[in-house]
């Protein structure tokens, strides 16, 4: 199978500071593929080159077998921010519907997304009365309208209790089980046992590209928090 | 450009705003208020209340549109809402035209309101048709719109926004010659003037309190208006970058 993502000598420079020196990678389809890291690697800025929306980049992005931020991605690559990027002063239908238009897909596909978001009892409320974890999954559900090949999540379980949590990598395994190709970043390493690949992002180098099992195998360590240590000391 | 897409823009605009209730009476309420007491100041001098109330109704849409757009996209901008939306099949037309309507919209409803009560109760005498005056309001709020929006790329937050009033309105409200007759001016002050938008909307509506039709000067005014909002608008389409650092 080709891949969903294909990344060569990606280099990124904001300002005068280059952030990715030369990255080199594929992300294979169906997949959930982990971007981990400690915050301030990086994940952020590889994860906007692959929707097209970060400047300052050399390198080759291929995404979909297009370059990233071609007009005709923006339909099939789905983007969910660190921050929330829905209307707070909008209800949680009003958001989806408007998303839903924006998208040209109906409003049975909003009441599936929330229900796939575990929202759907709090259609009518103030995204802005919500807490930060429902209003986090407010803007994963707009991202879910448009059915996107592709999806670009940043930290989209940050403040969650770990039922919601579980329930969240549930719907990310079925996704993938459907077709969808997910990039999820985390900084937290439990959850990197429920990826099907990793991505190792340490001060702007991809320090690791493996399985959850193939890293374990290789630095000999007994958890993914060890084996991360582990590269991070080899690469430091 | 598409139709849907701009619609559901304008709707979830107008959504927002009606959400608001505050601010939906203040512009609606403001203008009104204003100018009752602008009536009683010049009590007994209606020669002078005509004089200066048309060109106001011109500049309430002017100011509240360029606060409340500045404002707006000011907060698409810093929520991410406007990234999200630019990595969407949304074009930047759609979202531009789709804010033009919903501010279009509340233009005119203000603009409707200040009027009635202007021409009505507080007796001010205009030669021209009220439809005129609606026109030319509505010109003006979209004037007031492109430049608020353009100049909220400018502005990292509320604060600066809300300093660009001051900074890029008062000026020309000080040069568009309801304060001091622009003939009177010193000559660089009367050409700052004339390149200024404003004074061609303040001039507009003094036009149509002296002559009943569409004259070549209020032509012109009208045609400035809409070319400075067209090119406002332009300008704040290229502010909409896909990309950013």
């Amino acid at each position: 199978m080709t891949s969903s993502v294909h990344v060569r000598d990606l280099v990124v420079t904001r300002g005068r500071v280059e952030v990715l020196h030369g990255l080199t990678f594929a992300i294979e389809p169906g997949r959930v593929t982990g971007l981990l890291g400690p915050s301030g690697g990086g994940k952020t800025t590889l994860m906007r080159a692959l929707v097209g929306v970060q400047s300052g980049i050399r390198g080759s992005v291929l995404v979909l077998g297009l370059p990233a931020g071609s007009p005709e991605l923006r339909r099939r690559v789905g983007y969910v921010t660190q921050a929330p990027a829905v209307y707070g002063d909008l209800t949680v239908a009003e958001n989806l519907a408007y998303f839903a238009a924006v998208l040209g897909v109906g409003r049975a596909r909003c009441q599936q997304v929330l229900h796939d978001v575990g929202l759907a009892d709090r259609q009518g409320q103030l995204v802005q009365t919500l807490s930060g974890g429902q209003r986090a999954r407010v803007s994963l559900a707009t991202a879910l309208l448009g059915e996107p090949e592709l999806l670009v999540l940043d930290e989209p379980t940050v403040g969650l209790d770990p039922v919601l949590r579980r329930d969240l990598w549930q719907l990310f395994g079925s996704l993938a089980a459907g077709g969808v190709t997910l990039l999820v970043s985390s900084h937290v390493m439990d959850e990197a046992r429920r990826c099907d690949r990793l991505l190792l992002l340490r001060d702007g180098h991809l320090v690791a590209d493996d399985t959850p099992a193939g890293l374990l195998a290789r630095t000999g360590a007994d958890d993914l928090e060890g084996a991360f240590l582990a590269v991070a000391e080899a690469t430091a | 450009m598409n139709a849907a897409r701009t619609f559901a823009t304008a709707g979830r605009v107008l959504r927002q705003l009606r959400r608001d209730r505050r601010t939906a009476a203040l512009l609606l309420g403001v203008p009104s208020v204003l100018l009752i007491l602008l009536r009683y100041v010049y009590d007994g001098r209606p020669a002078v209340f005509d004089h200066v109330g048309a060109p106001l109704l011109a500049l309430f849409p002017f100011i509240t549109m360029f606060l409340v757009t500045s404002v707006a996209m000011l907060r698409e901008r810093t929520s991410g809402t406007l990234e999200r939306l630019l990595t969407t099949p949304l074009g930047r037309a759609d979202l531009l035209v789709g804010y033009a309507l919903a501010f279009g919209a509340v233009a005119v409803l203000q603009t409707g309101i200040a009027s009635a009560l202007a021409l009505g109760p507080l007796g001010l005498q205009l030669a021209a048709s009220p439809a005129l005056v609606v026109l030319l309001a509505l010109l003006d709020a979209l004037l007031g719109m492109a430049l608020g929006l353009f100049l909220s790329a400018f502005a990292r937050n509320e604060f600066q926004a809300v300093q660009f009033l001051p900074a890029f309105v008062l000026p020309q409200l000080l040069l568009c010659g309801l304060f001091a007759d622009r003939s009177a001016m010193a000559a660089p002050l009367r050409w700052l003037s004339d390149v200024l938008p404003l004074t061609y909307a303040v001039d507009g509506m003094q036009e149509l309190t002296v002559r009943s039709g569409v004259g070549s000067a209020l032509a012109v005014d009208l045609a400035v208006v809409a070319g400075a909002s067209a090119l406002a608008l332009a300008l704040g389409a290229a502010t909409l970058r896909r990309q950013s650092a």
